[in-house]
């Protein structure tokens, strides 16, 4: 009746992305962003269909930065980036911008709820 | 925490917002932003009080229940006494106060929330029966409002496999 949850974290794979072994967890999440580089990106992105063009490439570099700097991602600080409003993002990652674009950069999947 | 994949994804999630207190609106814009956000075709129908939320004149003043609200406390838990939530500006300050804390949170004020869902693709109406009691016109709803509609015109739009009716 009720679907089983896996309280485990043993989440922890070892995938290989771009001919090189990279921790991360088994939705496709880098447990460790500095293992990231851009080839990485482009072979992940493959997955969703997606073509990444520079404007891709600032957003994913805008992500980073602002994980790396500790603050916590919301769709609503990429609108206010500057590179790219909200409506351009759902057009470069459709289907989970968020989401699909935090993956492509290596970092975490975020965790708030806007 | 790993949640198993679900075979029948969520496809489309149809929101009815019926109150306009600041917890009921924004649980519906939370619920419909998160739809769009995970690539779930969202709709919001505002109604009755939810009006309010889309509505160019109050849409920028919803308070929260400092009467009869039996969830409310002081800041540090302790009840919050209904004779307080009586006296004039009480209800405004608490109100102002859930902002600041949603603000902090980053969530946006409800006429940026609704732009944000409507960039992501969510589509907002209202109800034709509550804004006609309200003698509301389209004029003076928000803009990212698509139409007036009606019951029958909702349930229309709610059609189709994967999708579900939330009632806030």
């Amino acid at each position: 009746m009720f679907k089983n949850f896996n309280l485990n974290d043993n989440d922890m794979a070892q995938k290989v992305i771009a001919g090189v072994t990279v921790n991360a967890n088994d939705e496709g999440y880098f447990e460790d962003p500095s293992q990231w580089n851009k080839d990485m990106a482009v072979e992940m992105s493959k997955e969703y269909n997606i073509e990444l063009t520079d404007k891709h490439f600032a957003v994913l570099e805008f992500l980073r930065q602002k994980y790396l700097a500790g603050e916590q991602l919301t769709i609503r600080k990429v609108g206010t980036s500057g590179i790219t409003d909200i409506k351009e993002f759902y057009k470069l990652f459709p289907g989970g911008p968020l989401k699909i674009s935090s993956k492509l950069a290596g970092i975490p999947k975020p965790t708030s709820c806007v | 925490m790993t949640i198993q994949k679900e075979e029948h994804p969520l496809k489309k999630v149809c929101i009815i917002c019926a109150k306009g207190a600041i917890e009921d609106v924004y649980a519906a814009l939370l619920l419909a932003n998160g739809a769009v956000m995970e690539g779930i075709e969202a709709k919001l129908f505002f109604t009755f009080f939810g009006l309010d939320a889309i509505t160019k004149k109050q849409m920028n003043s919803l308070h929260t229940a400092t009467v009869g609200n039996p969830a409310m406390r002081m800041p540090g838990g302790l009840p919050f006494p209904t004779l307080l939530g009586m006296l004039p500006g009480v209800e405004a300050g608490v109100s102002v106060m859930m902002k600041s804390q949603m603000e902090k949170l980053d969530i946006p004020p409800v006429k940026e929330f609704l732009e944000m869902i409507v960039a992501g693709g969510g589509e907002i109406y209202a109800c034709k029966l509550a804004a006609d009691m309200f003698k509301l016109k389209k004029e003076d709803l928000t803009e990212e409002v698509i139409d007036i509609i009606t019951v029958g015109q909702f349930y229309e739009l709610a059609g189709g496999q994967g999708t579900q009716i939330i009632f806030v």
